[in-house]
């Protein structure tokens, strides 16, 4: 007997199963560093670095603590003399006889992150917006090869360039600067968003904006009310990539900035401790750095997946 | 409004020609259809007064105005296009109110509210306001689609067979509304369409195009009767014009005519008639029948108002309205 009860285009049970295992397997794996590095954050210092590591352990705010203070070691006789601690921090720092000497530059660096990474991203889809259309809709001489020269600058790794960036960085002045760093993040993730936003922009009918500019609006005014809320979908995986790039980005951070504009990815590695490496407050650095982009990925998502829907809808 | 006129239009795409050479004036008040089949030109000459085109040579006059450099927008033109291309982000409020939100009108929220409600209760879509445009009907997306041209006054509505995605029933009550909107507001309107039955009851004057030429321009009872070519007569009339060939008819010719052109409805099935014929599909259509018929060398069709019912195959003599006969040469002119 023939089994009529489900569409030919639908997969069989079994088959969906094994590929909801093959999945799950596939997230477990990829999932087991940061499941470990998010863990470690809540370890004791102690309890980070013993050997067999420790899946079960007492967690601990230790990490957390030791990333956003700088402590200086006492003897037991200065915490003695001391007044009894205020705070429960204090309390947890004293009882590794140490006491808070002040704030550590991570919330500074974590800013410095937001800003880099949020305005290259901002940048980079807007720009890339405004050139996606115009390769998009105008008349441009050698478009496909400047469509490609736009391309090419993705065909080398971005730190080949690293030195005559940082030395005309150096003489122009903007190294170690927040727009320093966003221009350059912004010329890194420019190509792909051309590319990118260039495929969504062809899809939109070029009827919506002709009858925008016939209805009374400038090239410029269809562009912004009708072209770019249809191209929501693309924006928003622009977005993404770009903010994913800008936000993870190290070997420029580590290179053009050192005080004034360091972003999280290079500080959260000098973080140490007492005797060697504070992983417990590395993996704490680690969690919060994790938070933001993911936060932007899943608001973004539901856009991505509402443009989706939007587009079978439309005719 | 404003009476439109284009002068010497020529508009290639590459290698195709999309218009050769036009020449019309539409007048101030008038509903005026550019009837040709698909790559006639139709939707470039909309495209070229609306300003989405440039032409390669010739004028564009509104009024006696010169609009060739003028930027859409402030042409002041609106226009309904083929593929409704509402907003699909917007509420159909919106979309209706988008034109008057522009920043050439900028009306007042009140007189937008107003002038929206009207035009939505007039389009019967006053109900669907709210709803966003991609949750419409494709004939309630149309009918937003052309409220969105109606909701402004502009110096002409151009419109690109907007009835054409319609069924049938609501093509026919939307043509009886177009042209009654058109008679109040006094409005000029450019009418395209394939669709002869649009063209002959909603046009004060029809253009037909052939090829990027102007073929004819006329009201449509001169297109009816008195077409110029074999290509213009085949445009109007349902069933169409017969064409005979006058080497393979017993029909006489005149001055150095090649063929002759007759209507169904000028033939007549009479004892007295002269041409033997054999019935061939008999098609009734309430009031009246069309029977097509074919002899040794010729096929036909008339069109008959007797309530006699007809056997397929039958033998029966016709007889000619020789008033109504038009002859063309060999080029398809006439003479």
């Amino acid at each position: 007997m023939v089994d009529t009860s489900r569409s030919p285009t639908e997969s069989s049970g079994f088959s969906r199963k094994l590929a909801a295992l093959i999945i799950i397997i596939y997230a477990v794996v990829t999932l087991i560093p940061i499941t470990w590095i998010i863990l470690t954050g809540f370890k004791s210092v102690t309890s980070s670095i013993t050997y067999p590591p420790e899946v079960f352990f007492e967690p601990s705010l230790e990490g957390y603590v030791n990333l956003f203070t700088t402590r200086t070691r006492q003897s037991q006789e200065y915490l003695e003399a001391l007044p009894p601690p205020e705070t429960w921090y204090e309390e947890l720092v004293r009882s590794r006889e140490m006491v808070i000497a002040g704030p550590s530059k991570f919330f500074g660096r974590y800013a410095n992150s937001l800003i880099i990474g949020f305005g290259a991203t901002f940048l980079s889809v807007f720009l890339g917006a405004l050139a996606a259309y115009a390769f998009s809709r105008f008349k441009i001489p050698l478009k496909d090869d400047l469509m490609f020269f736009i391309l090419s600058t993705r065909m080398f790794p971005p730190i080949a360039v690293a030195v005559p960036i940082f030395i005309m960085y150096r003489k122009i002045g903007l190294g170690d600067t927040h727009l320093g760093m966003i221009i350059l993040y912004t010329v890194v993730n420019l190509s792909l968003a051309v590319w990118l936003l260039k495929g969504f922009m062809d899809e939109i009918p070029r009827e919506y904006e002709e009858a925008a500019m016939i209805d009374g609006y400038t090239r410029m005014g269809a562009f912004f009310k009708i072209v770019l809320p249809q191209a929501t979908t693309g924006i928003a995986a622009t977005a993404i990539f770009c903010m994913i790039f800008s936000w993870n980005e190290y070997a420029f951070a580590v290179l053009l900035t050192q005080f004034n504009a360091q972003t999280a990815p290079p500080f959260i590695p000098t973080i140490i401790g007492e005797g060697g490496q504070d992983w417990s407050a590395i993996g704490a650095g680690t969690t919060l750095f994790l938070i933001p982009v993911m936060i932007f990925t899943v608001v973004l998502r539901k856009h991505l997946l509402r443009g989706i829907t939007f587009g079978a809808v439309r005719k | 409004m404003a009476s439109i006129k284009l002068e010497n239009v020529y508009k290639n795409f590459g290698k195709t020609t999309a218009l050769k050479n036009l020449n019309i004036e539409i007048f101030n008040g008038e509903f005026f259809v550019l009837l040709g089949p698909t790559g006639a030109g139709k939707t470039t000459t909309l495209r070229i007064i609306s300003g989405l085109e440039q032409p390669d040579s010739g004028k564009i006059f509104f009024d006696k105005e010169i609009m060739n450099d003028v930027q859409p927008a402030f042409r002041d033109t609106s226009y309904v296009f083929q593929q409704f291309s509402l907003y699909p982000h917007y509420s159909v409020y919106d979309n209706l109110a988008f034109p008057l939100r522009s920043p050439l009108r900028k009306e007042k929220k009140e007189v937008i509210d107003k002038k929206v409600t009207e035009i939505a209760k007039l389009l019967k879509i006053d109900s669907k306001l709210k709803n966003k445009a991609t949750q419409l009907s494709g004939g309630e997306m149309q009918r937003v689609s052309l409220g969105r041209a109606l909701v402004r006054n502009p110096n002409i509505y151009l419109m690109d067979e907007p009835l054409s995605s319609l069924d049938a029933k609501l093509r026919e009550e939307l043509r009886i509304e177009l042209k009654k909107i058109q008679k109040d507001l006094n409005a000029t309107i450019l009418y395209v369409t394939h669709d002869h039955v649009e063209a002959t009851t909603m046009a004060d004057r029809i253009g037909v195009l052939k090829d990027g030429v102007l073929s004819q321009v006329g009201t449509p009872e001169e297109i009816y009767d008195n077409p110029n070519s074999i290509y213009v007569a085949n445009r109007l009339g349902s069933p169409k014009i017969n064409i005979f060939d006058l080497d393979k008819t017993k029909i006489p010719s005149k001055n150095k005519a090649t063929h002759a052109g007759i209507r169904p409805e000028d033939i007549s099935i009479t004892n007295k008639g002269n041409y033997d014929v054999y019935i061939e599909t008999v098609e009734l259509l309430g009031a009246e029948t069309v029977i097509s018929f074919k002899s040794d060398n010729v096929n036909g069709m008339l069109l008959t108002q007797t309530s006699d019912t007809f056997e397929e195959g039958k033998k029966i003599k016709i007889a000619l309205n020789n008033k109504k006969m038009l002859y063309f040469d060999n080029n398809g002119m006439r003479i």
